[in-house]
């Protein structure tokens, strides 16, 4: 049975608790064991990361000390921001020593030791990778048929990491929509910015980020979008009536994670998949049935 | 009408601001800029900015402090790492958007903009919780952002709640708080790490050949 450390950050436990909900019930019908790192804390995100960069590399360094202390577990971070956050932060420990042993003393004061042989991944590649195609394929039991897919990597899985691929053309999450027996619409804002915090504190920017890419989403006839990351899902998502009454447009499309679309292809129910909790659904029912 | 000198004179400028942002992780490539716009041109968000990325870093290399921190460029930045990856020059462009943010924290300089106050509230209570709780940042920003733009959340903020995934009184908080609070403040404690000074390179053309 494969086993990997579970960090969920805090929006799969807010917002985003959908995507925690899918994942587990997905990895669980796969037979994937999830342990959650015990206590974990923020991973700093890009708050941190403008206000004081030392605490932001200890912040994410406690969560990587404590996972390291299980054996050799591999860290499955399901926010595309967490899985940047720590995946920077081991990257900061590895090449900057005076950095690495500033956290090691800090850290010491916890009893925490970070050693650096920890890997951090992201669902999406885990899948793909550790699972594979093959496998996958054989627990697809309700193939989502004439469902047209918009694969919406965002940015943070992509670059600067490159954590599925080459960050120009990647081609996982295609794959895994093909997987589900859907078809992945030709889309070439999936690796563009959703809006980020903006959407938040600077709306004539963030919305207008979102807008394009939602208007793109519907130009091309697409019945929902995957996302891997909570907050592009809440980006594009959650700001469609709000657009629709700023811009007169029709954006109203579904949002959906991409745990949530496999999940129901390998036949979990909405329920399982927390779909129902989203603000708009594909109309899974009627396709498949 | 009012004439002011629309350049500044040589001793004006910080002739240390350059080194000091290559002396943070992630600064160190700002010599080898060519100014070649690539970053400005993949940045979905340049056309918003005052300054876009190839001006901040022109800007940096020449000593412009004041104009640079006081640019509300790198808070439009949304970290999207675009011009990062494409950089020819391999500068990490993303990481020197945060170190002028911290800097402009630091000095107090920046404009009180409001995605530097939503990023301090952010810090507060991770310090405070060791967990953020969307919905508490989420009225914050909101209120931040005016009264109107708190008014205009209200609906989406229901419609969340409907959907079970917006809770008004909940708090996330880590069990711990007082173990990482202590390792917050061994990192804080002593100097801030930062690099050896490097001398300035200046950047080769393309066509350059190498002479002894």
């Amino acid at each position: 049975m494969k086993e990997y450390l579970y960090y969920p950050g805090c929006s799969l436990k807010g917002v985003g608790s959908p995507y925690e909900q899918s994942l587990l019930s997905t990895f669980g019908k796969l037979g994937i064991k999830l342990t959650e790192i015990a206590d974990w804390n923020c991973c700093g995100a890009t708050a941190y990361l403008s206000v004081d960069a030392n605490m932001a590399i200890v912040l994410a360094a406690r969560n990587l000390a404590i996972a390291e202390r299980s054996d050799g577990h591999d860290i499955v971070a399901p926010c595309s921001g967490c899985f940047l956050s720590l995946t920077k932060a081991k990257e900061m420990l590895e090449k900057y020593p005076e950095l690495r042993a500033k956290v090691t003393e800090a850290l010491g004061r916890a009893n925490l030791k970070y050693l650096g042989h920890s890997k951090v991944r992201h669902p999406l590649e885990v899948l793909m990778t550790d699972i594979g195609t093959k496998e996958l394929k054989k627990l697809i039991t309700r193939p989502l048929k004439n469902l047209r897919v918009v694969p919406y990597y965002g940015c943070a899985i992509l670059r600067p990491y490159q954590a599925v691929g080459d960050p120009h053309a990647p081609k996982v999450l295609e794959e895994m929509i093909g997987l589900a027996g859907a078809t992945p619409v030709d889309y070439p804002y999936k690796g563009r910015c959703c809006g980020g915090m903006l959407t938040s504190g600077v709306q004539t920017v963030g919305l207008r980020l979102a807008e394009i890419l939602l208007e793109a989403a519907k130009s091309a006839q697409a019945d929902v979008i995957v996302t891997t990351c909570p907050l592009c899902n809440y980006n594009l998502e959650c700001y469609q009536e709000k657009l629709r009454k700023s811009t007169g447009k029709d954006l109203g499309v579904p949002v959906i994670y991409f745990t949530q679309m496999l999940g129901l292809a390998m036949g979990l129910s909405r329920e399982e998949v927390g779909l129902d909790r989203m603000l708009r659904t594909p109309a899974v029912a009627e396709v498949t049935a | 009408m009012d004439l002011a000198r629309t350049i500044k004179y040589e001793e004006e400028l910080d002739q240390q601001f350059a080194e000091r942002i290559a002396s943070e992780p992630g600064g160190e490539g700002i010599w080898n800029c060519i100014q070649c716009g690539t970053c400005s041109a993949i940045c979905p968000v340049s056309i918003y900015m005052d300054k876009t990325p190839r001006r901040i870093i022109g800007l940096i290399r020449a000593g412009f402090k004041e104009e640079v921190l006081a640019s509300i460029s790198p808070w439009i930045c949304t970290s999207c790492y675009s011009c990062t990856v494409e950089c020819p020059a391999k500068i990490k462009i993303t990481d020197i958007m945060f170190v002028v943010k911290r800097m402009a924290m630091q000095q107090k300089s920046h404009r009180r903009f409001i995605i530097a106050d939503i990023e301090e509230e952010f810090v507060k209570m991770v310090r405070k919780n060791g967990r953020l709780t969307e919905s508490k940042m989420g009225i914050k920003v909101a209120r931040k952002a005016g009264i109107g733009n708190l008014l205009s959340m209200v609906p989406l903020a229901w419609n969340l709640m409907r959907h079970d995934r917006l809770k008004l009184f909940h708090t996330e908080r880590m069990t711990n708080v007082d173990e990482l609070r202590t390792i917050l403040r061994a990192m804080e404690a002593g100097p801030r790490v930062t690099l050896p000074a490097k001398p300035p390179v200046i950047p080769t053309g393309h066509h350059q050949e190498v002479t002894a």
